[in-house]
């Protein structure tokens, strides 16, 4: 028996020009699940995030989150909905301390406005020391509060990462979008983030693009292969692994 | 032989207000790359709206309080109707537009209060070396410059204007209203500029008043790096001392050659400014 899914992708096709991104592309992601995306470059991985986050239109088909369409909403609504996402280059604010980095992805839940910030009101300065304390629980959580204080360009790629992560997870997404989650890890970064990924589980569905086939195996309960903007498989990771057509679109055998 | 104390006080007072006006523009160059070259035609068309008002009232106060609600009022509306359809028209656009927003409102200006100088009074008594007047002006500077200080490095909305400000897509993928960021950018320093203007003002308020504050307001902010609060604060402090002993030592007629001098002397020297430190520093 398997629960209503939390984000729907539904025969979504994006043309850049001649170029057809994704070809008629469906998924759908279960609230608790990790979903991993995987296929060679150019497969239209990152094309489809861009599509969820409303910075690709598709030409047909559309995005649903728990049923309802996401057409008319921009993308600083889908944190407010629940949905956050980090990006390949990181895109840390250089000026901004590590803590100051995951402040600014902790708003979702503030309940007073922009303008009482401005005049200062104590409700406002409450929020503020919520939020805070929200921020170093999640920076504690990802074992990188020691360098809570620290400017990200001077820290580790690894933890650099986790910061990133980081400024995602502190809005309490229910659906977390991680683009390459393991690129640039070394292999024993890479095993934390699998456990670090399975322990989200209980709050929040991932649904991640990755290269790193390995990793994507064992951290994933259910994996899409793209391949040329189609879906070539579709299904739990041995299904996927078993599937001759994936091993043909990574081993570039023809048939 | 002019008193060293009387024009270290007098340019304090004018200081004040270069870092007012450097201020803001500071706050609209940090958030979006652009020298807003409207900035003292805003200013200025706030300072004959309080003026008319303190005609009417015959008070100081509200006219003040208007001057500062147009400018917050003016500043979104430039930000909506002529800024955010060029976003994405390059960098040369947004530029030339504040500058056609510029002779538009002196323009305007002069046509509504027409070109003549009308008497702009001061908030308290002017006579004296640092008279209340003088006073006033200048901590109503510190105490405005503080609070947008605090707004920026201590509070997460500040934060989230910075990041808005930083990298736009990033910051809208976690949830940053990067358009109302924006709009609360320029409506902020429209308000500085505003109280800049209303201060800049007397005795006498014509459309071409706040040409040379404003050239000494853009001198302040390149000294402070065009994007450094603080640095344009201190810079603006420190123009009008200088400004002011060029003025009694040297000759009055010196000053606006003195300010652009000090002007290209910073852009060839110190291009980030004295106390920027270059990319590294952008949010």
């Amino acid at each position: 028996m398997q629960s209503d899914p939390a984000l729907t992708v539904s025969a979504t096709t994006v043309r850049f020009g001649g170029l057809t991104a994704l070809d008629d592309v469906s998924l759908a992601v279960r609230p608790g699940t990790v979903h991993g995306v995987i296929g060679p470059n150019g497969a239209g991985k990152t094309t489809l995030f861009n599509v969820i986050c409303g910075f690709v239109r598709p030409v047909r088909g559309e995005v649903l989150w728990r049923g309802e369409s996401l057409r008319h909403h921009r993308t600083h609504d889908l944190a407010r909905l629940g949905i956050t996402r980090t990006v390949q280059g990181l895109g840390l604010f250089a000026g901004a301390t590590v803590l100051d980095n995951v402040l600014v992805g902790a708003h979702r839940h503030r309940g007073s406005s922009a303008l009482g910030t401005l005049l200062g009101l104590r409700g406002a300065v409450r929020d503020e020391r919520r939020l805070t304390e929200r921020a170093l629980g999640v920076l504690d959580e990802l074992d990188i509060a020691r360098w809570r204080d620290a400017l990200p360009g001077a820290l580790p790629y690894g933890v650099r990462k986790r910061v990133a992560l980081a400024r995602a997870l502190v809005a309490e997404p229910e659906l977390l979008l991680l683009d390459e989650p393991a690129s640039g890890l070394s292999e024993v970064e890479v095993e934390e983030l699998v456990v670090l990924l399975r322990g989200l589980t209980d709050r929040t569905a991932v649904l991640l693009v990755e290269h790193h086939v390995d990793m994507v195996m064992r951290v994933c309960d259910h994996i899409t292969v793209l391949d040329f903007g189609r879906v070539i498989a579709d299904g739990p990771p041995e299904q996927v692994r078993a599937d001759e057509r994936v091993t043909e679109a990574y081993l570039g055998t023809a048939g | 032989m002019p008193d060293f104390l009387t024009l270290t006080l007098g340019g304090l007072t004018n200081g004040a207000i270069y870092a007012a006006l450097g201020l803001a523009l500071v706050i609209i160059y940090r958030a979006t790359r652009v020298v807003n070259f409207a900035q003292p035609a805003l200013a200025l068309l706030c300072a004959y709206l309080a003026y008319s008002v303190n005609r009417a009232t015959g008070g100081y106060w509200l006219g003040l309080l208007v001057a500062l609600v147009a400018g917050g009022v003016l500043g979104a509306l430039t930000e909506r109707v002529l800024m955010r359809p060029l976003r994405r028209s390059g960098e040369l656009a947004p530029v030339i537009a504040t500058l056609g927003l510029l002779m538009l409102l002196q323009a305007v200006s002069g046509m509504i209060w027409s070109a003549e100088p009308k008497s702009f009074p001061y908030a308290f008594d002017f006579r004296g070396a640092f008279s209340p007047a003088a006073v006033f002006v200048v901590v109503v500077v510190l105490v405005t410059a503080g609070a947008v200080l605090a707004l920026f490095g201590a509070t997460t909305l500040g934060l989230r204007m910075r990041a808005a400000a930083f990298k736009p897509e990033v910051a809208s993928l976690v949830g940053v209203k990067v358009g109302l960021m924006l709009t609360i950018g320029w409506t902020l320093a429209a308000v500085v500029g505003a109280l800049a203007g209303v201060l800049a003002a007397p005795p006498f308020l014509s459309p071409t008043v706040l040409d040379a504050v404003f050239v000494y307001a853009l001198t302040a902010a390149v000294l402070g790096g065009l994007e450094n609060p603080v640095g344009t604060i201190i810079g603006g402090f420190g123009l009008g001392v200088v400004l002011s002993y060029v003025s009694g030592y040297v000759g009055p007629e010196l000053v606006t050659l003195a300010s652009l001098a000090i002007l290209v002397l910073v852009l060839t020297f110190r291009p980030h400014g004295l106390f920027g430190r270059g990319v590294a520093r952008r949010v």
